[in-house]
């Protein structure tokens, strides 16, 4: 070959430099191998991350004009209906951002709607998560930075939403400050604390603002960080498939492909953002006027991700009062304190008790389809339901006027929902997943229905059936199979009662299953009245067109023919 | 006449006829005090209209409040509610009503304003109450600033901050005030309609209802300066925006990203 020793080109000089100095080769060598599967919904976290970088971007464009104080001033800016009124600095800055400063409407706009978009996008890539198993182990920590960054990012999004001190945010805050001061003997401590004495005061904006443009995202920062490094670390999890184990990951490197493919997609998600916020208005501030303690408007609510907050509260029963050594108990406001964290701390530990349930100490990086985990999926359905009919409480004012109803009936409806319809939907999830499954096992079994019916030379119709390819009959069987446990004595032969309570737990889990198919059923099921069918199904049979009903005996035949 | 005869100590009667004429003088005279002293007060009716507005009542409206509209168990008796009363009701078609419920829905009027003028003048002819106001507080020239602070104050609770509507109990509710004439919002202010308190004019001046007519206006007139303003319904249309359509939208893209390398 080639003799002349080539010289180094301008990229291969600096990448050396580079590499020598911080060990880039290493670094790339690294990250940039790491495979990532395909599939679309891998991309929900991704748009959560690419919403807090347009968070990050927008909002550091505001902090440039906002100005987080409460002196009163006279508003003499360009918005007719309030000029002389008499405002705080922060209001008349978030207004003079919205009227004055160019783009600046815009920004907010870009700002509050990718606040909406990234916990939308968060919520929905933890559902993702939920329902297809990924929270298994090696992942359960991971699962709960998720939740804490999930937590993070309605802090983020209160304490943004209480920033213009415009009516609406006053209103807002005023319920948290009404949530504090119902916590029992210490409420109003803290109250005063946060506030500097009585509410408003004249401090809460510049907390606030300390708090949503440094702390919050830093720590949201360092949680996306520590949540990125670990997806490193377990490296990705896959949808089952040919060639996909518990012990590779089949898909794409992040270098070439993923840095494109993911650079793209970051501005998708910016462009889309772009597009809402440039036609659609979002917390139109000079609306609801300066913040005054006295009004309240009608329609007044938080953002969504706090909207199962306010729902909790709205239906929470009055009277609950108690008065205990001498202090005032309001349980209308601490029974839905305590429901929302109980909420959250049963969503963070869920991989730990579904770990105690199967006592399964394996790996998993192969996906759960939700179906092959029926309780799971059951159980997931039912909170989801329950957040649900909490977030719908936040808007019963909303339903009742638009839809001609009754407020009182909706909030009793909702109340009676809060309790039942997680139930409702435990049973139906179940009973579908199940019956899922069944479908699945039929169609292993004796393939796909075509709808072809052909009548045997001795009278009988069949309905031809379509048999699987491997790789599609993979995706059904691939599926693990817990069995219920029974209660076991332990060293000293006693069996203990969490024993017991595990083995009841592990019973309502797996009692009712369906195991995937095994080789000797599949045989078995080919083996059985089918060879006749063999000269039929191959391709070049005939349609033999036949009357419908005919077509269930030899499907109700087969049925029988499984046992 | 024996009670006059009597001569010895104060009659039984007596304190009840000092009171009842002590109540007929403060009360007659208040109510002329501030009937004289309305500004918003305004057009004289004629004879003929009272005539025609009695026979219009009787046709279209005494089979619930009465022949005389003295009130029945299904309506209430509209002596003494005023012209503003009836123009307001019957000006946005509230009234006549069509069924009954927690509250009127508004449809299309049923009368002319020739017809609802001479309505209007047969109930104000009954008892003396609030008139339609005069021209000059329907303009939309008023202070916004001062309209807004005092519509937050006084109206936003029930309506929303921009007017936008708004829930009350058992079904019943703040209309959205969008579209609503000048007139018939002062109308409203002034005499209470439905489950709405008054506001007289010793609680908002014909001045202040004319300030917050003019913001209310000014409002509707004027779109919001970010777009598409999602029927100013606040958070939580904004939340199923994002949902359905951003994150939607969003969802769809990936979808089909997804299905591009397959």
């Amino acid at each position: 070959m080639s003799t002349a020793v080539k010289k180094p080109g301008f990229l291969a000089e600096r990448a050396n430099y580079l590499d020598e100095r911080v060990g880039v080769a290493g670094i790339l060598k690294e990250f940039g191998r790491k495979v990532f599967p395909d599939h679309w919904s891998f991309m929900l976290g991704e748009v959560a991350l690419y919403s807090f970088l347009v968070l990050l971007l927008s909002g550091t464009f505001l902090t440039f004009f906002f100005q987080p104080a409460m002196t009163p001033v006279i508003y003499d800016g360009a918005f007719g209906p309030l000029k002389g009124a008499e405002m705080s600095v922060a209001y008349e800055s978030t207004l003079n951002i919205s009227f004055e400063v160019r783009g600046g409407l815009l920004m907010r706009q870009v700002h509050h709607w990718s606040a909406l978009l990234f916990v939308a996008a968060a919520g929905l890539h933890m559902l993702r998560v939920f329902f297809t198993g990924a929270f298994r182990k090696p992942r359960e920590m991971n699962w709960i930075v998720g939740v804490v960054l999930f937590v993070l990012g309605m802090a983020g999004g209160f304490t943004g939403y209480s920033l213009p001190d415009d009516l609406l945010s006053g209103n807002g805050l005023r319920i948290i400050d009404g949530m504090i001061k119902g916590v029992p003997i210490a409420g109003s401590y803290i109250s005063s604390l946060l506030f500097g004495g009585e509410y408003p005061g004249t401090a809460i904006v510049a907390r606030l603002y300390g708090l949503h443009i440094l702390l919050i995202p830093a720590l949201i920062l360092v949680f996306i960080v520590v949540h990125l490094f670990m997806v490193v670390i377990h490296k990705h999890t896959h949808y089952s498939g040919p060639g996909r184990k518990d012990t590779n990951v089949v898909g794409y490197p992040l270098m070439p492909v993923y840095v494109a493919k993911a650079g793209g997609f970051f501005f998708i998600v910016f462009g889309v953002i772009m597009l809402v916020a440039a036609t659609i208005t979002i917390n139109p501030v000079w609306n609801y006027g300066s913040y005054d303690p006295s009004p309240v408007s009608a329609g007044t609510q938080p953002d969504w991700y706090i909207g199962w907050a306010d729902g909790a509260l709205r239906l929470a029963p009055s009277h609950l009062e108690t008065y205990w050594f001498g202090y005032t108990w309001s349980w209308n406001i601490l029974l839905p304190i305590i429901v929302l964290l109980v909420f959250l701390v049963l969503v963070g530990a869920y991989p730990f008790i579904e770990k105690w349930v199967t006592g399964d100490e394996r790996e998993h990086h192969v996906l759960d389809r939700p179906r092959n985990a029926p309780t799971r999926t059951a159980i997931g359905a039912a909170g989801v339901t329950f957040y649900a009919v909490l977030w719908a409480g936040a808007a019963t004012d909303l339903l009742a006027t638009n839809f001609r109803l009754s407020l009182n009936q909706v909030l009793t409806t909702m109340q009676i929902l809060l309790i039942v319809a997680p139930f409702i939907a435990f049973f139906v999830t179940k009973r579908i997943c199940l019956s899922l499954q069944r479908k699945d096992q039929a169609i292993v079994l004796h393939g796909r229905e075509t709808g072809r019916i052909v009548r045997m030379p001795h009278g009988e119709y069949i309905e031809v059936h379509e048999p699987l390819d491997k790789y599609e009959m993979w995706k059904l069987v691939d599926f693990k199979d817990y069995k219920p446990t029974l209660a076991r004595p332990n060293a000293e032969g006693k069996i203990t009662v969490s024993a017991r309570l595990r083995a009841a737990v592990s019973r309502f889990y797996f009692e009712d299953r369906i195991a995937p198919v095994t080789a000797g059923e599949l045989a078995a099921a080919h083996s059985h009245g089918h060879e006749e069918h063999a000269a039929i199904e191959a391709p070049k049979a005939e349609k033999a067109p036949a009357k419908k009903a005919a077509a269930k005996k030899p499907a109700a035949k087969k049925a029988s023919a499984k046992k | 006449m024996a009670f006059m005869k009597r001569t010895g100590g104060r009659n039984k009667l007596a304190a009840v006829m000092v009171i009842a004429a002590g109540l007929l003088v403060t009360g007659g005279g208040y109510a002329v005090a501030t009937t004289v002293a309305n500004p918003g007060q305004s057009a004289e009716y004629t004879q003929a209209q009272i005539e025609e507005g009695k026979k219009l009542f009787a046709a279209n409206c005494a089979s619930c409040h009465g022949k005389n509209a003295e009130g029945t168990g299904n309506a209430p008796s509209l002596i003494g509610v005023g012209a503003a009363s009836v123009d307001f009701q019957v000006g946005t078609g509230r009234m006549p009503g069509q069924a009954s419920g927690p509250q009127m829905y508004k449809k299309d009027v049923q009368f002319t304003q020739e017809q609802i003028d001479a309505l209007a003048a047969y109930v104000a002819s009954l008892a003396p109450g609030p008139a339609v106001p005069e021209a000059q507080y329907l303009e939309t020239n008023g202070n916004t600033t001062r309209g807004g602070e005092l519509f937050r104050i006084n109206c936003a609770m029930c309506h929303n901050a921009v007017g936008a509507g708004g829930a009350l109990t058992e079904g019943k509710f703040a209309p959205a005030l969008t579209g609503v004439e000048s007139k018939h919002i002062y109308e409203a202010m002034l005499t209470g309609p439905q489950n709405m308190p008054v506001f007289n004019d010793a609680n908002l001046t014909p001045q202040d209802k004319k300030d917050i007519i003019s913001y209310l206006k000014f409002v509707e007139k004027n779109p919001s300066a970010g777009g598409y303003e999602l029927a100013n319904l606040g958070p939580v249309v904004e939340g199923l925006f994002a949902w359905v359509f951003a994150l939607g939208g969003i969802i769809a893209i990936t979808i089909w990203l997804g299905a591009k390398s397959n």
